[in-house]
């Protein structure tokens, strides 16, 4: 069995002054340069799910490991900078701070994660290289995040993401903001990254139709339990 | 790089910061503006008088005799006889004494009676002494010393004819006897730029004809005449004097104030400039307490345009999260934008305080002979802008607070 690089055991979470609304994990594991595909409808806990594995949010039960190390046991300072050195997180979109540059976005998390940093040479040069591969037209890192397209800021989320080369990666439906043609290219672009840069990666969507591309494929309503009561 | 991006989100919303840039430059301006005309007045005054120990009058106030004595502001209620005047001249502890008799005008300035030893004792800002600009001081009886803005302000040169009015503000002139004007001063900043000065003598001259405050009819005694007349004043409104040693200001004092002939009062000027400071205090810290309170509201409209920001900006929080900021970098994030606000805002406030102080200074000083220097900046002024940018960050602690919890909330996710 190879490296595991996410694991979550018997996880469980209430969510604060809502009783009766809760989230049980049994399970999860990625495993390192792994691409998973998490589906589930909106309302599924997918975005609970994802903020305990990021660790914005503790879980009252178990275990979330990251790359070795349980976040659940580290305090706030430290489980936010163990995120910015072990995770690139895509958002569905508005990924970018609209009034800073291309390049400062990109280099945004290397700010808080001093070794994911170091592992980087020339950060300026890495992120140029990033934008490159991500099929950015040259000199975009320059521009201002807002004057790019949508399918263009997304990319550049790519590029955040992977800067510095941490070991997972989190998209929460990042192509959702992007028409079918847009969708596959970024798509492409993002599987050459993490292939490149043996990444695992974990993507949440609710669109069936991207299973394919996929190494494992997990609905939400089989690793996952949400009980809420009866409103 | 925070601080870039920082910056950069503050350039973003360049309108609302700008406004409330806007707001706190002009709040300190004029905190600091009132600051500068508070103590510009107060040296102004000071600055009026230095070298006297001494100002005899009636007695009526300390305070009343300062101001009409030095300053031209208001009028005697008694004047001193000339008896009394001699008497205090003739003291062995008196340097000094230059005699002051004021009562008519010309135009809108005041006519003083004195004589010559005002030029040699009257001094100004730390002891100057008064210079002319143009001719010489009077020689003749009917010779006038005008002062600078008299002679700015009705265009008068050297030469020039002057008809004295009797009282203030009044119709009746003493149109038989006319001055010429012997020598202009130079300006002083002082009430003397606006005032007339004659010969003790002249006023006497000019009042030949006159018996209880009005001129006898068909009566008109031509100048020649009056030359030929003995001119000893009767009386004067006050007199400035100095003392032979610092040590017997008091002593002379008391004896001035106790003379048996004639209800007297001494003043130590510094003192009655300290009791009318005692006086106007009220309405300086009034003042000072309104200006301060613009300033106040001013922050309050930092911290309002900040909490107002931050639903909008909560996915900007939710970003810097994401990418591993702590809640404490949001907070602290917010209270830097604050500082740079605060900051930028009290600098471009004293900038604007200069920029008013140079178009505000010749008026000032026309309009009211108020002279306010324009100085560096002093140490109570960085006080100041030091003040407002510390205030400024500690308002910010209410809504960079209440970011901090929503981005405690949120963390990477906002439900949008």
């Amino acid at each position: 069995m190879s490296e595991t690089v996410l694991a979550l055991a018997d996880v469980a979470y209430r969510w604060p002054g809502r009783t009766g609304f809760s989230l049980t994990v049994p399970s999860l594991s990625v495993a390192k340069g792994e691409s998973v595909l998490l589906l589930g409808e909106s309302g599924s806990g997918k975005s609970t799910l994802l903020s305990l594995i990021c660790g914005t949010i503790l879980p009252d039960d178990g275990k979330v490991s990251i790359a070795g190390t349980d976040t659940t046991t580290l305090s706030g300072g430290a489980r936010d900078k163990f995120r910015a050195e072990q995770i690139g997180v895509i958002f569905q979109q508005f990924n970018l701070l609209p009034f800073a540059s291309v390049m400062d976005n990109i280099l945004l998390p290397l700010r808080f994660a001093p070794a994911r940093r170091n592992r980087v040479d020339n950060a300026a040069a890495e992120a140029t290289a990033l934008c490159a591969g991500l099929g950015l037209p040259l000199g975009a890192v320059n521009e201002k995040a807002t004057s790019l397209s949508v399918g263009q800021q997304q990319r550049v989320a790519v590029a955040r993401a992977l800067i510095g080369h941490p070991p997972l990666i989190i998209a929460d439906e990042p192509t959702s903001a992007l028409d079918a043609n847009s969708q596959a290219a970024f798509l492409d672009l993002l599987f050459a990254q993490t292939a490149t840069h043996n990444t695992s990666l974990l993507m949440v969507s609710h669109d069936p139709r991207l299973s394919a591309r996929f190494d494992r494929v997990i609905r939400m309503e089989d690793i996952a339990t949400v009980e809420r009561a009866a409103a | 790089m925070i601080l870039r991006l920082a910056s950069a989100s503050l350039i973003a919303r360049a309108l609302t910061v700008g406004m409330t840039i806007l707001a706190i430059a002009l709040s300190v301006a004029l905190f600091l503006g009132v600051e500068k005309i508070r103590t510009g007045a107060k040296a102004s005054f000071a600055d009026t008088i230095s070298g006297t120990d001494l100002i005899v009058g009636a007695r009526s106030g300390s305070v009343q005799l300062l101001l009409y004595s030095v300053f031209r502001i208001g009028n005697a209620t008694n004047n001193v006889t000339w008896q009394s005047y001699q008497d205090i001249a003739a003291r062995s502890d008196v340097d000094w004494i230059v005699p002051i008799s004021l009562g008519d005008s010309h135009r809108q300035f005041r006519v003083m009676g004195t004589s010559q030893a005002f030029f040699e004792h009257y001094k100004y800002r730390q002891g100057r002494s008064l210079a002319l600009e143009n001719g010489a001081i009077m020689d003749d009886l009917f010779d006038t010393v005008i002062g600078a803005d008299v002679a700015a302000t009705l265009g008068y040169s050297i030469g020039d004819p002057i008809i004295v009015a009797h009282g203030l503000a009044s119709f009746t002139e003493h149109k038989d006897q006319p001055f010429r004007v012997s020598g202009i001063l130079e300006k002083t900043g002082t009430p003397v730029d606006r005032t007339v000065i004659v010969s003790m003598e002249a006023i006497e001259a000019i009042h030949v004809d006159w018996q209880s405050g009005a001129q006898v009819p068909g009566q008109s005694t031509p100048a020649d005449v009056i030359r030929q007349m003995e001119l000893t004043p009767k009386a004067i409104t006050a007199a400035l004097v100095g003392v032979e040693s610092p040590l017997q200001t008091f002593a002379l004092q008391r004896a001035i104030n106790q003379y048996d002939e004639e209800p007297l009062l001494a003043i130590l000027p510094g003192v009655a400039l300290q009791e009318l400071w005692g006086i106007v205090g009220i309405a300086e810290t009034a003042l000072l307490a309104v200006s301060f309170m613009v300033v106040v509201t001013a922050l309050i409209g930092m911290m309002a345009t900040i909490f107002s920001s931050l639903n909008e900006r909560r996915r900007e929080m939710a970003i810097f999260r994401a990418m591993g900021a702590r809640p404490v970098t949001i907070l602290s994030m917010l209270v830097l934008e604050a500082i740079v606000m605060a900051a930028v805002g009290a600098v471009l406030g004293m900038a604007l305080l200069y920029v008013g102080l140079f178009v505000a200074q010749p008026i000032l000083d026309s309009a009211f002979g108020l002279w306010i220097p324009i100085d560096a900046p002093s140490l109570h002024e960085f006080r100041v802008v030091l003040a407002v940018i510390c205030a400024g960050a500690i308002v910010s602690l209410v809504p960079a607070f209440r970011a901090y919890r929503m981005s405690v909330a949120d963390g990477m996710m906002v439900k949008t």
